[in-house]
């Protein structure tokens, strides 16, 4: 099926960006690679759509203090290969792997992915894990929303009609830090069944942080601490099994789902602290 | 209800500069089969799942379905159409594709055609796992997958034995 007609603007600065989004029943068209296939099958049929692929202050991927910014028109490649990417925030890149297949992330991006607030979105659950900031812009001036208040249900975000997002910016991760992500689809490069993300914190040789974001299991990632019961298996896995709730569907039954995390959860910790053990050599 | 706003479209595909008129709807994919009457480029699944419709943008693969023509204008495209060699033989991916019998009904062939010549650009020497990765975004439904995989190896070989190719 073909898209339902809207107007199209493309506006050349932020200020008219905000101004077009204003107008009623309005979206924005970043990488498209989320939304096209909506508006072909007519489950969306927005009436504007402000086009931000011009925006060039959208672009690009910076350092900013303690911070990693990544502007809203970097596509997933840029971000996959970027070597502050890599050295500051390496789980960004762990994830990306598996957000879709090579041509997809060559136009879509990664803030879009954020803003979409997919809950099978690996990069939903990295912002969540590191606490991200999420930068809007909106009819009444700038604001910054934490990951943990953005995220609200499925494909819902707590942006507010008229409102774009600039940015994200991710707390920079020094070297005594091990991040990991792993994920289950049933085919490569198809949204994960269940997946998992890592973060640990090594000093010294003791552990001093852990925590997880599993995705794919609720309508929002789930961010669990689990410094106090990651040595035991057991434990661990109670702790976590007591948190989620997944569903059953086409894909897999929410029992194996449960199977799933419990072993994505132990192998998402091992490799991050073998990621932090690398990071420090 | 009043007529539909259109947008001028003004691309380079395959070297050439062409442009139309078209609602901000149309996709990049009709852009090129229906406006311009480039009918290479296939349209499968229409929502990103597939892959015929991959053609070039600015030298990258994408989706042609998952892009609003007018979001693109002013870009190179190349389609399946422009790989050929200017004398009017076949690139090199498409004789490796032919030489390995890597299509039956050729439904999925253009979209695999534009992803290995990319794909090769970046890395000439694939191992055959690399190979398989490269295409796993493509769906052919005749199930050829053994030979595409043996298309991309064997125009890895051409290429490296000099074989001529303008792209
Ligand atoms: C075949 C296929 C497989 C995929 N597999 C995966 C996968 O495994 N994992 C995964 O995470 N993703 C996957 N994706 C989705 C892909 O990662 C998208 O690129 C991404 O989710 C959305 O980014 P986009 O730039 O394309 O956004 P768009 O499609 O342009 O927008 C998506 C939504 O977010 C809104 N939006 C986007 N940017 C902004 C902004 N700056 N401010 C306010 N609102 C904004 C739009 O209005 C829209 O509602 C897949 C896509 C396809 C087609
Ligand atoms: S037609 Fe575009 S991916 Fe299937
Ligand atoms: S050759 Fe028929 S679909 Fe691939």
């Amino acid at each position: 099926m073909k898209p339902s007609r809207f107007q199209y603007v493309r506006p050349a600065s932020i200020p008219e960006a905000v101004v077009a989004l204003q107008r009623q029943n309005s979206k924005v068209l970043a990488g498209g690679q989320s939304l096209t296939p909506l508006l072909s099958m007519r489950l969306a049929a927005p009436e504007v759509l402000v086009d931000i692929n011009g925006l060039s202050e959208l672009a690009g991927i910076e350092l900013r203090g303690s911070e990693l910014w990544i502007g809203a028109i970097a596509r997933h490649q840029e971000v996959l290969t970027h070597p502050l990417v890599g050295t500051h925030v390496p789980l960004i890149q762990q994830a990306l792997t598996y957000v879709a297949h090579p041509v997809i992330r060559n136009r879509g991006t990664s803030v879009g992915s954020i803003a979409h607030a997919d809950p099978a979105g690996e990069l939903t659950a990295v912002a969540a894990l590191l606490g991200a900031r999420i930068h809007v812009v909106g009819p009444h001036g700038v604001r910054d929303i934490l990951a943990n208040d953005f995220f609200v249900g499925p494909l819902e975000s707590s942006l507010t009609h008229g409102e774009l997002v600039t940015g994200v910016s991710f707390p920079v991760l020094d070297s005594s830090w091990g991040s990991s992500c792993v994920e289950v689809a049933r085919r490569h490069g198809d949204y994960a069944l269940a997946g998992v993300c890592a973060l640990v914190q090594i000093v010294e040789g003791r552990l001093t942080a852990a925590s997880i974001a599993i995705f794919s299991v609720a309508g929002t990632p789930v961010v669990i601490d689990v410094l106090d019961v990651c040595t035991e298996n057991e434990k661990l896995n109670l702790k976590v099994q007591s948190l989620i709730d997944p569903d059953t569907d086409i894909h897999a039954t929410a029992d194996y789902r449960r199977q799933l995390v419990k072993t994505l959860v132990a192998q998402a910790l091992t490799e991050a602290r073998s990621n932090a053990e690398s990071r420090t050599s | 209800m009043n007529p539909e706003e259109l947008f001028l479209v003004e691309l380079t595909v395959n070297g050439n500069p062409l442009s139309a008129r078209v609602p901000a709807r149309r996709l990049l994919s009709d852009f090129l089969r229906h406006d311009l009457r480039l009918t290479g480029t296939h349209v499968g699944c229409e929502h990103g799942v597939c892959g015929a419709c991959t053609i070039l943008l600015d030298g990258k693969p994408v989706r042609g379905c998952l892009i609003f023509a007018v979001s693109v204008s002013g870009s190179n495209v190349t389609t399946v159409e422009g790989l050929v060699n200017n004398d009017g033989s076949l690139g090199v991916v498409q004789r490796a594709f032919h030489e390995s019998h890597g299509l039956q009904c050729g439904f999925c062939t253009p979209g695999f055609i534009t992803t290995i010549h990319a794909f090769l650009k970046e890395n000439p020497h694939p191992t055959e796992e690399e190979a398989r990765e490269a295409i796993a975004g493509n769906l052919c439904r005749c199930t050829g997958y053994q030979n595409i995989i043996k298309s991309v190896l064997r125009a890895a070989e051409l290429i490296d034995s000099g074989v001529r190719d303008d792209h």
